[in-house]
Parts: C-alpha cells; sequence; structure tokens
C-alpha cells in the first residue's frame, strides 16, 4: 500500500513522484519499460519553454505570458483552453529552481542555440539527462521504482482509484497519478484513428513513430472503458517530416530533415503542395509531419541544390545525391518529366531578391501554386540532393480531460484521487500544432501539480475524510 | 615548437625516414576510425552534448567526417569522461549504438600507435601490460644485478642515506638521463607529427592560455556543469578530478624534487642525502604522497567503471601504468623512510628498478594519453577562435 501511486516514468510521472514524495507521500513508480528505456518521450527532449518578465540565467530578455499565450493561440488554432494554458505557462516562469534542487542542469547558450536563447532553457545532455537526474533524486529521497511493470489495468470505484494491475501484480494506492503518455505507439490505434483515405491507403501504416516505443496508450483504453472523459482528436499528434529511413521507433531528434524551408518539397508525384518558405524552419517543422501525411503514400522529398549545404542542421542519414536533377529524379523514383516540369515552374517563379536565410528574407516566387513566400532561390546548380521524409509521430494530443488540478473526470465529475499529468492530458492545452518545448513545460506544470494533488487526496482519504478534492 | 621541429628532423634523418613518411592523407580510415565518423553523423544531427565538453562543438564546426586527422583530433579531445554516453537517447541497446567514449578510446590507440617513434615500437601500445612487466623486470634485475656488481651485497652497513655510496652520482645521472631524453624525444617526435597532421594554425596567445588552462586544471571532466564527470553510472561525481590531480601534480612534485637536487649538485655542490626539512625531500615527500593517493583512486574508480566506458582491451594498459605509479611512489617513500639503514641499497634498487620501468615505458604506454590531449586541446583553442564557416541554425 502506498500513498501515491505513480504510472509513467518520463518527465511528468517524475515530477509527480518526487512533489508527492516532498509532500511526505510514500510512492511507487510503475515504468513500463526496461531501466535502458526509461522515460517514455522525455528521452527524447531538449528543452523547456518558459516565460520570464526579465532576463533570468539561461535566459535572456524577456518572454511575457501573453507572447507565450499568442504563440500558442498561433499554433494550436485557437484549440486551447486559455485557463489551463495559462497556467503552464506561469508555472514554467518558477519551476527552474526546483529542476535544479533535482539535479538537472542548464547549460548556458550555446552557439547553435543562440536564437532560442529568449524562449527555451535547454537541459545539459537533453532530456535523458534530466530524466536520470530526476530517477536518481527519487531513489535518493526513498520512491519505490519498479521497472518493467506496464500497468494493464486500473481499479476504479465510483470515480475513485483503488489500484493498479501489472498482470497479476495489484499495486493499491490512496491517491494516482496517470504519467503514461500518448498511444502513439500502438499501431493499430493509429491506424483505426486516420482510417483509409480517398486513394484507399491506410495513412498511418506509413508513419514512423520518433518517439518510445512504449507509450501503447493501454491505461488510457482502461481509463476510457472506465469511462473517464476524453479530449482532442486522436490524428493530431506532435507529428514532424523525418527521414524516411529513421528506424521505426524513436528516431528522436537527429531524424528530422532541416533542409525543408531552404529548396523545395515535393511529393510521390513530383509536385509541391506547399510554401516550404512559409517561415522559419522551427516554427514550421510541426505542420510537416502532418502535411506528408496527406500525400499519396504519405512520402515527399527535400529537394536542395549545392547553394545550401552548410546552412541547415546537418540530416543522419546521407543525402541523395546527383549531379544533374533528371538523374536525382531517377535516384528519387520520382516521373522526370513532372520533376522537372515543377523545377523549371518554381525557378523561372523565383523573384530577384536578397537571400538571407537567417531573416525573412524577401527571395520569393511569384506566380505559383503554390507560392514560396521567403528564401525561395532558383534550384539550378549542381550537385543536387534530396532527402525522402515520412511523418514522424512523437506523440498523439488525444487524451484524458482535466482540470487546472489534474484531476480526471467521469461524467463531469472530478475524482477524488485520480490525476493526470503529460501527454496524457497535454491536447488539453495542446488541440494540435506544436511550438519547441512546450511538451516539456505542460508536462512539468502537470506533474508537479499532480503529484502535490496526489499527495493531498492520499492524506485527506487516510484521515478518513469523504470530501471530495475537486 | 622550433626546436623540437629541428630536433624532429635530426632524429629522421638518424632513423633513415623522410620527413611526413607516415603521412596519413595517403592512408584509409581505419574500422575505428570509421565508427568514430558513423557515430559524429548521428551526434551532428542531434548535438543535445554540446554542453558537456569541447568534442562536440568542435564536431559542429564540421559536416563531414571523412578525414583520418580530424577522426584522430576529435578522439584524442575527448576524456572519456562518460557524461554523453548516459545521456544519450542512441546509446546501446539503441540500434543506432552510439557510444561516444568507447569509440574514441579504441582511436586513440591507434593515434599512439601511428605516431609511435621510432615506428615498430608502436606495437608496444597494445600488449601494454606485458610490456610494462617486462619493463619493470628488467629494470629491477637491472638494479639488483648493478648493487651487488658495485658494492658485493645488498645488506649492508648504515650508510647514512648516503646513495652515491652504491651508486655513483655521474652513473645515475648518464643512465636515466639518456632513458628519460629518449622518451622526450620518442614523444615529442610523435606529438609533433600529429600536430602536422590536424593543422591547427598559429596559436594566440589567449589560445594557448586557454589550453593551459584546461589541461592543468582537468576541465573537461567537470561535465560541463561542475559536478563533475560518471564513473560506475549516470551520476556525477569530482572523484576521477581530484585523484587525477593528485596523481598529475604529485608527479610533477617529484619531478620538480629530482630537479631541484639536480641544481643542488651541479650548481650549489651540495651533495645528497638531503636532510628532511630540505626542499627537495619536503617536495618529494608530498608529491610522493599524491603519487600514493591519486594512483589508488584511479585505480579503484577504474575498477569500478562502467563497463561501457572506453575501451575494455586498453584496461591493462591503464592499470599498469597506474600502478608503475603508485609503486614508484611507493618504494621512494620507503626509501626515504629506510635510508639510515642496511636496507637502503635494496631499496634503492628497488625504487630506481621502477623508476626505470616507468622512464622506459613512458613513452609506449598510457602517459602518452597527457601529451596529444594537450595537443588536441590547444588545437580546439585555436579552432574556436577561428571564424566557423557554417551557420546551420539550430532548433
Amino acid at each position: 500500500m502506498w500513498d501515491v501511486i505513480v504510472v509513467g516514468g518520463g518527465n511528468a510521472a517524475l515530477c509527480s513522484a518526487l512533489m508527492a514524495r516532498e509532500a511526505g507521500a510514500s510512492v511507487l513508480i510503475l515504468e513500463a519499460s526496461p531501466k535502458v528505456w526509461r522515460g517514455g518521450n522525455s528521452q527524447h527532449t531538449r528543452n523547456l519553454r518558459c516565460m520570464h518578465d526579465a532576463p533570468q540565467d539561461v535566459l535572456v530578455d524577456a518572454y511575457t505570458e501573453e507572447e507565450y499565450w499568442q504563440d500558442l493561440l498561433k499554433v494550436t488554432g485557437g484549440q486551447t483552453n486559455e485557463a489551463l494554458a495559462r497556467m503552464v505557462i506561469r508555472e514554467s516562469s518558477s519551476c527552474r529552481d526546483w529542476m535544479r534542487k533535482h539535479g538537472v542542469h542548464f547549460q548556458p547558450p550555446l552557439s547553435g542555440t543562440l536564437h532560442v536563447a529568449r524562449t527555451n532553457a535547454f537541459f545539459m545532455g537533453g532530456g535523458k539527462a534530466l530524466v536520470n537526474a530526476y530517477f536518481a533524486s527519487a531513489e535518493k529521497l526513498g520512491i519505490d521504482i519498479l521497472y518493467d511493470s506496464p500497468v494493464d489495468d486500473l481499479e476504479i470505484k465510483d470515480g475513485k482509484f483503488i489500484a493498479a494491475k501489472v498482470g497479476d501484480k495489484r499495486y493499491a494506492g490512496n491517491a494516482c497519478v496517470l504519467g503514461c503518455g500518448g498511444f502513439e505507439s500502438d499501431r493499430a490505434w493509429l491506424r483505426e484513428a486516420w482510417g483509409q483515405n480517398e486513394l484507399g491507403e491506410w495513412p498511418a501504416d506509413n508513419f514512423l513513430i520518433r518517439g518510445t516505443r512504449y507509450n501503447m496508450g493501454v491505461v488510457l483504453k482502461v481509463m476510457m472503458r472506465a469511462g473517464a472523459d476524453t479530449m482532442g482528436d486522436p490524428t493530431q499528434a506532435h507529428c514532424v517530416a523525418i527521414d524516411a529511413r529513421s528506424p521505426l521507433y524513436d528516431g528522436g531528434i537527429c531524424t528530422r530533415i532541416d533542409a525543408v524551408s531552404l529548396g523545395i518539397v515535393v511529393n510521390r508525384e513530383a509536385k509541391r503542395f506547399y510554401d516550404e518558405g512559409e517561415d522559419f524552419w522551427p516554427k514550421r517543422y510541426a505542420l510537416w509531419g502532418r502535411l506528408v501525411a496527406l500525400q499519396p503514400g504519405q512520402i515527399a522529398y527535400s529537394i536542395i541544390d549545392v547553394k545550401s549545404v552548410g546552412r541547415f542542421m546537418p540530416a543522419v542519414f546521407e543525402n541523395i545525391k546527383a549531379d544533374t536533377l533528371p538523374e536525382l529524379a531517377g535516384k528519387l523514383g520520382l516521373d522526370p518529366e513532372v520533376f522537372m516540369q515543377t523545377i523549371n515552374d518554381f525557378n523561372a517563379a523565383c523573384q530577384p531578391g536578397t537571400f538571407d536565410h537567417t531573416i525573412q528574407d524577401d527571395c520569393h516566387t511569384q506566380g505559383l501554386t503554390p507560392e514560396k513566400t521567403h528564401w525561395a532561390l532558383p534550384i539550378e546548380k549542381g550537385p543536387f540532393f534530396g532527402y525522402p521524409v515520412r511523418p514522424g509521430v512523437t506523440f498523439t494530443y488525444f487524451g484524458l480531460t482535466t482540470d487546472e488540478k489534474a484531476s480526471v473526470f467521469f461524467d463531469g465529475k472530478a475524482s477524488p484521487n485520480l490525476f493526470a499529468a503529460g501527454e496524457i492530458n497535454a491536447g488539453n492545452v495542446l488541440g494540435k500544432g506544436y511550438t519547441a518545448g512546450v511538451g516539456m513545460s505542460i508536462g512539468t506544470a502537470f506533474g508537479r501539480i499532480a503529484g502535490t494533488q496526489a499527495a493531498l487526496a492520499a492524506q485527506k482519504i487516510k484521515e478518513g475524510s469523504s470530501h471530495a478534492i475537486a | 615548437m622550433q626546436s623540437l621541429e629541428s630536433l624532429t628532423r635530426e632524429a629522421q634523418s638518424l632513423a633513415g625516414v623522410s620527413e611526413h613518411s607516415i603521412t596519413w592523407h595517403s592512408k584509409g580510415l581505419s574500422a575505428n576510425e570509421s565508427e568514430v565518423a558513423r557515430q559524429m553523423q548521428i551526434c551532428n544531427a542531434c548535438r543535445y552534448c554540446e554542453g558537456f565538453c569541447a568534442v562536440f562543438p568542435a564536431m559542429a564546426r564540421r559536416l563531414q567526417f571523412d578525414s583520418k586527422a580530424d577522426l584522430n583530433y576529435l578522439a584524442n579531445l575527448c576524456h572519456n569522461c562518460g557524461a554523453c554516453l548516459h545521456a544519450c537517447q542512441y546509446a546501446p541497446p539503441h540500434e543506432f549504438a552510439v557510444n561516444v567514449p568507447q569509440a574514441m578510446a579504441k582511436v586513440r590507440l591507434e593515434t599512439y600507435t601511428d605516431f609511435a617513434w621510432p615506428a615498430a615500437m608502436g606495437t608496444l601500445y597494445k600488449n601494454n601490460g606485458l610490456t610494462v612487466a617486462l619493463a619493470t623486470a628488467f629494470g629491477l634485475a637491472l638494479f639488483l644485478v648493478l648493487t651487488l656488481l658495485f658494492t658485493g651485497k645488498l645488506i649492508h652497513e648504515p650508510l647514512a642515506g648516503n646513495f652515491y655510496a652504491v651508486f655513483p652520482h655521474n652513473t645515475l645521472a648518464l643512465m636515466f638521463g639518456a632513458v628519460f631524453g629518449f622518451a622526450v624525444l620518442a614523444l615529442g617526435i610523435g606529438v609533433t607529427r600529429f600536430w602536422k597532421e590536424i593543422t591547427p594554425g598559429a596559436a594566440s596567445v589567449a589560445a594557448l592560455g586557454e589550453a593551459t588552462h584546461n589541461v592543468l586544471g582537468m576541465k573537461y571532466l567537470d561535465g560541463g556543469h561542475g559536478q563533475g564527470c560518471n564513473d560506475e553510472d549516470d551520476r556525477f561525481t569530482l572523484r576521477r578530478r581530484y585523484f587525477h590531480h593528485l596523481t598529475f601534480y604529485g608527479f610533477m612534485l617529484c619531478f620538480a624534487a629530482t630537479s631541484v637536487a639536480t641544481l643542488y649538485h651541479y650548481v650549489l655542490g651540495l651533495q645528497a642525502p638531503y636532510a628532511y626539512t630540505s626542499l627537495p625531500v619536503i617536495l618529494g615527500t608530498v608529491g610522493g604522497i599524491g603519487l600514493l593517493i591519486g594512483p589508488a583512486g584511479l585505480l579503484w574508480l577504474n575498477l569500478r567503471r562502467s563497463p561501457l566506458h572506453g575501451d575494455a582491451a586498453q584496461k591493462p594498459m591503464d592499470r599498469a601504468f597506474i600502478l608503475l605509479l603508485f609503486t614508484v611512489s611507493l618504494t621512494g617513500l620507503a626509501l626515504l623512510i629506510w635510508r639510515d639503514t642496511s636496507y637502503m641499497a635494496l631499496w634503492l634498487a628497488i625504487h630506481l628498478g621502477f623508476v626505470m620501468a616507468l622512464f622506459f615505458t613512458l613513452p609506449y604506454g598510457k602517459f602518452a594519453h597527457g601529451i596529444y590531449r594537450t595537443a588536441a586541446l590547444l588545437k580546439w583553442s585555436i579552432e574556436k577562435r577561428q571564424p566557423n564557416k557554417l551557420a546551420v541554425g539550430g532548433e
């Protein structure tokens, strides 16, 4: 019997476990993965989007609540909950000292990250270093940790959590935090969610999972069966265009293709389908997974010429290289005639301008559908390079409805002792789209709140109080 | 560098080899270098580790990893601290199997071997445990036999600490001077060739100062955040850095003791034995204690190290060097303690035997890591001050 059972072992789960323990609760972490794969998608993260009104340790200038909120509003297209979002934003301004206390190191702004040093605090060594630090701190504080323990059932009575089950093992607790992620690792669920397109394809069959292989959504399904309130569109996700040659799971950050905004992107029919130069790549990459998912065969090809070499983050796999454009089309398996038509149309539409990939320059096309609005330079100087890209799902947004206390709801009524945090409730704030580091802001904010609330709920239950805490 | 270079040319002409006879550019990548290249391409697309040490910022100034010079430079920049391995989302069992400290360690052994002078001696790095064992046996045998030859016995009437009653001063100075001089020459030639291959450009005063600071302070065992490096697991400790400091500075103090004693002898005409309160004895004693605790600590950490760190095949070399330093210090202190007794000659022979083994193996063992790493760190301090040709953006 524990005061608080935490299901999951990523950032949100660990934040809640640590907060609950600090509040005096006995805590058990049930992590589905073996120790070497612990941390869920947090092991692939890198930074935390932080609000601040003035320069703060590793953050320069200011990034106000309002600006953060406007950024979030823009990427989600309004599919967000303002009260919860603003709470997450405010929490992001005050959590770093607590994170440091538990061993997380932030790195001073470095050359590669300088232009995001205003909005994002970077973990030294990335998310796996953060996960390691939190687990070490949890062990030191006497939190019990079980690996290889995928929870496959929950005992819930009248909306109240009783116990978590792993096979025939039963772990009873006075309160519980579900921090076990979305369902992106369950490819059958993705297939069902995306269904068939007008070409008769099952688009999700061609998706790669950029994140962990352990987010099977089992607990989410258990909660749905138990009648918990859910929210979000199961096709919405953090979904980016990644190298088509990436591993099926855990490709992480290095599979990204950052050449998109410098050249053009064509689909299997060798045709362009979206403005590659709409905005800086870090502000647009989260859009392109879905764009590619909507193309035939769920594949596309980022094409650049030699002028772009050295101007984007290097790719993990070798580029596909050719001295001429028809040869490149051949190597990519594209119809050379259509491909050349697309290139020639694009090149002819490029207007003279002053190219500068570090600003939104004035190089754009005119009279093209779709236009390219920045960084449009004719693709004419060999050698030419291509990267095949596919949708890479990092995490899904469909999940449990929660309030500002991270409480789970059953038929509109808050559970007295069951909470959710992290990707499993991120969709409350993030209905679609993405902006770098916001997943960790949401997970950290709700994780910490859920831990505090769970400790409080457990205390009340132990005291025999029958008052619901919602 | 100028004098060293002319020395190199002289030595090469003596050895009958033309300059640049081991030019890398004509050789393809070795299997270990190819593995570093493979991993660097993954790391360069990730870059999460850029805050830990100099390897990753140096990597980020490159797009391709097809040059032996670059790969060996990066390998020698790596301190095998372990931070990037424990933080790596692509570490085994991930199919990308990224283990930078291990891949780098394997290439470092190739650097030492490739640049060994004379070239044939490079092979001594590969079976270094055996090399050190044989050198120690030889050193001990040599001085025990010499003791018998000079004095006819190992146990004698107390000589009030007068070493020169056993071995004439000039004999010792000549023997150790020659062996140590050879070690300096061999390592000097090796690192000079390495320096030419990695083409660092000219060092500014600022670059020299920073590199010196990074070497003497073991900057890159601090983890980038000051909490240290990894030993058995993902936790950071400063133990390795401190034990290394004790070892290095202990060694330098012992070296200083010998240097001061040499000055006393030749300049001031003061003959050993020196009093316990004299400068050479104080330096030697303090240094000797550092050289006991430091290597003992490093050995303890080496035995506890995560098996994923570094190259398991090089453990015998690491441990042989650590133990040799430890025994040099231990026997030196024993000699100091018992120098007024009948056992002085025996302790002297044993101590000199170990010291001789250390000097013999200096250019063909673990000691080389400090020389090549210093060169790599200086290149980094030069390189980071040069304009970066790339502007790849970032997160």
